[in-house]
């Protein structure tokens, strides 16, 4: 299996994320820049997280039109996993392969802090190892990621098992108090119509290392790792 | 045909019934200040371009065309093109 690390100018998390993928979960990584036209040679390809060009305009917006989204668009059609994280999700949800788009954060603060996710389907490559209802605890960093779609999205959303992650408290009840940024439903993450790209808020990637706080969101990689021996 | 220079401005606005916690922000700063006849703000952006087309109607054409493509988000923003001649 070999990885694509997507890196956009202003990426900030793409060398992390190379690092979980090669040294922690152990999957063949390349850093790959947004300028390249061909992603044949991956099995899986990760857009990082960060503040592609500044996030002016919209965030995700430029980054969205860079030549490297046709191929990302390419290998999504043919069933590869995609993975988009904080401004990597931003990114999908702007290149239309997700659907909605992020608001600024309710209250507009910049959230920075733990959060609890209640994991609502493992029906993708990147949760399938989860139990369905388990609660992983994850870092957030993000201004945009009040998600928004509207209301008969957000109910194909619901209905068909796409709504991947919900924010929720220790307890796993998605509360209001539990929601940092006012996304509707607490959506944290949710995946395409195939179900192969999914696009979260949350940082797996700063969360795969018990000296970091956590381990949970290894549950990602172990899950890509167990649908290439299945 | 020679082109001549168009000046278009673009007003991107959050659609009806988005949630705009900025607009929300600045209304509640205006209460502060005592205009509590504020009642709603949304808080939009204006993007002033400059571009060549043979036409106004061409030119407006390709500037919608560019508010499709990038600088209007159809899921939460709408947006008006107002055109003006030689800048």
């Amino acid at each position: 299996m070999r990885a694509a690390v997507v890196v956009f100018p202003g990426s900030n998390c793409d060398r992390d994320t190379h690092y979980v993928l090669s040294d922690v979960a152990g999957i063949e990584a390349d850093l790959v820049w947004h300028t390249e036209s061909d992603l044949a040679p991956y099995d899986v390809i990760v857009l990082p997280g960060g503040f592609s060009h500044g996030d002016y305009l919209r965030t995700g917006a430029v980054a969205a039109q860079a030549p490297v989204m046709a191929a990302v668009r390419e290998a999504a059609a043919r069933g590869v996993p995609v993975l988009g994280i904080c401004n990597g999700f931003q990114v999908l949800l702007e290149s239309g392969l997700l659907p909605g788009a992020m608001l600024r954060n309710a209250g507009l603060e910049f959230r920075c802090q733990w959060v609890h996710l209640r994991v609502e389907s493992t029906a993708t490559p990147f949760t399938a190892a989860a139990r369905e209802g388990r609660i992983l605890r994850l870092p957030i960093a993000h201004g945009e990621g009040n998600y928004h779609a509207p209301a008969e999205i957000l109910a194909r959303l619901e209905d068909d098992d796409r709504i991947v992650l919900r924010y929720c408290d220790a307890g796993g009840a998605a509360t209001a108090a539990a929601n940092p940024n006012g996304s509707l439903a607490n959506v944290a993450g949710i995946c395409d119509e195939r179900r192969n790209v999914v696009g979260l808020m949350p940082h797996p990637e700063r969360a795969s290392e018990a000296v970091l706080g956590s381990t949970d969101g290894r549950v990602l990689w172990e899950s890509l790792l167990a649908g290439v021996a299945a | 045909m020679t082109n001549r220079s168009f000046r278009a401005r673009v007003t991107v606005r959050l659609g009806r019934g988005v949630n705009d916690p900025q607009g929300n922000t600045v209304r509640d700063g205006l209460h502060a200040l005592g205009h509590e006849d504020v009642r709603e703000v949304r808080v939009g952006k204006v993007i002033d371009l400059v571009l060549d087309a043979a036409a106004a109607d061409e030119a407006r054409a390709r500037v919608e065309a560019m508010c499709d493509e990038l600088l209007a988000n159809p899921v939460i923003e709408t947006f008006e093109i107002e055109l003006a001649g030689e800048p």
